[in-house]
């Protein structure tokens, strides 16, 4: 067991010159090591596993004193201690990091593809860049072993308007003994076209890692650039940004809600939420030019100042909400019917909850206090007052309230930010610092917290730029909450999760 | 849920009037929209959704058609949950090469005759991901495309009036 705290293990390597605003430090294996024990053993948390061609990052959190750094292990024979090997939430993220890099950990339990289906023009597309070598053997599903089992494959193309990935049941009768999912369906390539691209352009390919967390990354984007370059941005930007970030989640929430009640037939709620949903993206698109804000923070700033008569749309869509949302979460309350299908479905043990730092409302739900606007408190969350709702009961129904809950607190915020919006600039020039650079951010989107991880050439271009979306750390552990369900409460389970394909794909 | 029901029937609804379908739409359709075929699926169009890569941005526009604004079921639309069933592939994203094969074999289980509309900029010529080693680059590249919806994403409005003129096509 480990006793060390973060910042001592951590002094035994070589920190980084100009990585902000974080730490990042070059390690041994030695160190390397100490580090997979601390996780393993839950005093750290994962945040982030990703590589270069001959460099493999870990990013880290200690939960007791709030420290987080990233640690750099060269690995000069294309090998690195598996981290995955005592830390499962890790095993995704090496599976990629051989994929695109070509880099092996050493001692993996699991060394199957995960993102890499064979069809690639190319083997390892951010490190060697290799001919692919056909043919590819299929791809081997974990074994299933029992009597009376049979297998319901799903997808890549789902029966509804959702987004590719394949999911393997194995069930017993009607209880599901295991789920595997197989993702990378929908992975465009994303870190190798952010190479060399533009702020610009890599600005709006940060925006699109995951449509629905479009504000989240391109906040979380923005930020780590202007960590990089040390770049100060006007204080009414901040706040605009807090403002689109509360309407993305706000929609995606009531979306949520009605969404999830559908998948339970009961389409009343569905109806009722859309609409609300839909008032808050006309309300976006009448205050900043898009329905769903794309392209609208940018690194410096935001592109668009609220026009005159925003702060009006905004205060009628709040007023708007509050008197319509109470009474769909009485009805939802009420109906119980509706309760029988969401209570008790779909539970994560909070211990895994903890184990794999999940975020989030999944991770919320189930008792994980962590919020990046809370607990990291970046501008202008630092100024405004809100709650960070917490419930123990981790099902669906948990999972149901806790965005209901969070409405609330977006709503308050909403106001909040009309009531105190600062005047001014809403962007700023950024730094030329004429060297390389390397900047982070976490930021919480609605689906819980994105981590970006940047480095920019002296010219201002990316060199290299990795964005974690939190469906890393919830994809897996739906594995577990469906397990014991009955297959027909799948679509509930997956809804309450919300998990992004494309944002994992990447 | 009574008093919720009840509500509605005194309100006035949200729908707003249908808009006039795309000129833009109308002539990239009208060379292509066999008369046959029109007259076989009258205005009623079942619409089969495939995301073949997209960021999921075109998906949410999509989903927005069915809610109380746009109410595409009004023009005879709905989505089904199979390409067996489905007359119209609405289909987003840049076709990964991951899904490529996926996309063929939708395309394939379609029965004639059948419409493919390509949705978003990415649809069109891959978008922002255009040149990607793991992107193909435009649905086009992969299954005949009979109309293009651009944007990114295409607003729920563009949405329906790329949709109307393929009812409104003779």
């Amino acid at each position: 067991m480990n006793t060390q705290s973060l910042q001592a293990v951590l002094d035994a390597g070589h920190p980084v010159a100009d990585h902000r605003p974080w730490p990042r430090v070059v390690v041994t294996p030695g160190i390397w090591n100490t580090l997979i024990e601390g996780l393993a053993s839950n005093i750290w948390t994962l945040l982030g596993l990703w590589s270069e061609a001959e460099i493999v990052h870990l990013a880290v959190r200690e939960e007791a004193s709030g420290m987080l750094s990233v640690a750099s292990l060269p690995c000069p024979d294309g090998c690195f201690p598996s981290v995955g090997r005592r830390h499962p939430p890790a095993q995704r993220l090496e599976r990629t990091i051989t994929d695109l890099t070509g880099l092996h950990p050493v001692g993996a339990p699991d060394v199957r593809p995960w993102l890499d289906h064979g069809r690639w023009p190319v083997r390892h597309p951010l490190g060697a860049a290799t001919a692919p070598v056909p043919p590819v053997p299929p791809y081997p599903f974990l074994p299933v072993e029992g009597e009376s089992l049979h297998q319901i494959p799903v997808g890549p193309v789902h029966a509804g308007i959702i987004e590719p990935g394949h999911f393997r049941f194995t069930a017993n009768g009607e209880a599901v003994a295991r789920l595997e999912q197989r993702l990378g369906y929908v992975h465009k390539g994303i870190e190798s076209l952010l190479k060399g691209a533009s702020l610009e352009h890599a600005a709006r390919l940060a925006g699109r890692v995951s449509g629905d967390s479009t504000v989240a990354y391109a906040l979380a984007f923005a930020r780590a650039v202007e960590a990089a370059t040390e770049t100060e941005i006007p204080a009414r930007a901040h706040w605009l940004r807090a403002l689109m970030a509360e309407l993305e989640r706000l929609a995606h929430h009531c979306g949520d809600i009605g969404a999830i009640c559908n998948d339970a037939a009961f389409a009343l709620m569905l109806a009722h939420c859309a609409v609300l949903r839909e008032q808050i993206l006309r309300a976006s698109a009448a205050c900043f030019g898009h329905r769903l804000l794309m392209d609208s923070v940018i690194p410096g700033g935001v592109a668009t100042d609220l026009p005159a008569d925003g702060p009006d749309i905004l205060r009628s869509l709040v007023t708007g909400i509050r008197r319509q949302f109470p009474s769909l979460v009485t009805l939802y309350d009420n109906t119980a019917s509706l309760q029988d299908r969401t209570v008790k479905t779909g539970f994560v043990k909070p211990a895994l909850i903890r184990q794999f730092g999940c975020g989030g409302y999944v991770g919320r739900a189930g008792g994980r206090a962590f919020d990046a606007r809370r607990t990291l408190g970046y501008p202008p969350y630092d100024a405004l007052k809100f709650e960070v709702p917490l419930r123990t009961d981790s099902d669906v129904n948990g999972r149901v309230w806790l965005r209901i809950c969070e409405v609330e607190q977006s709503l308050a915020l909403i106001e909040q930010i009309l009531q105190k919006l600062p005047s001014g600039p809403v962007s700023v020039a950024l730094n030329t610092l004429g060297r390389p650079c390397e900047g982070m951010a976490l930021i919480e989107g609605f689906r819980g917290d994105i981590l970006v991880w940047l480095r920019l050439n002296g010219d201002g271009t990316v060199a290299r730029c990795h964005p974690r979306d939190p469906s890393w750390f919830q994809w897996p552990l739906l594995e577990a909450a469906i397990e014991g369900n009955i297959v027909a409460d799948f679509p509930l389970c997956n809804k309450s999760f919300n998990g992004s394909y494309s944002g994992h794909d990447l | 849920m009574r008093k919720f029901l009840l509500q509605n029937l005194w309100r006035p609804p949200l729908t707003v009037p249908a808009p006039a379908p795309s000129g833009q739409a109308l002539a990239e359709l009208g060379a292509k929209v066999d008369q046959a075929a029109r007259q076989r699926l009258g205005r009623s169009l079942a619409i089969r959704e495939v995301d073949a890569g997209s960021c999921n941005g075109c998906e949410l526009e999509i989903h927005a058609l069915n809610n109380a604004f746009y109410d595409l079921e009004r023009f005879g639309f709905h989505f089904v949950a199979s390409p067996r069933h489905a007359d119209v592939l609405l289909v987003t994203g840049p076709v990964t090469v991951n899904m490529r094969e996926a996309l063929e074999r939708t395309y394939a289980a379609t029965p004639d005759p059948k419409w493919v509309v390509a949705v978003g900029d990415c649809g069109r010529d891959g978008g922002v991901f255009a040149g990607s080693y793991a992107c193909v680059g435009g649905v086009a590249e992969v299954i005949p495309v009979d109309l293009h919806i651009p944007g990114c994403p295409p607003a729920p409005m563009q949405l329906l009036e790329g949709l109307l003129a393929l009812l409104q096509v003779n």
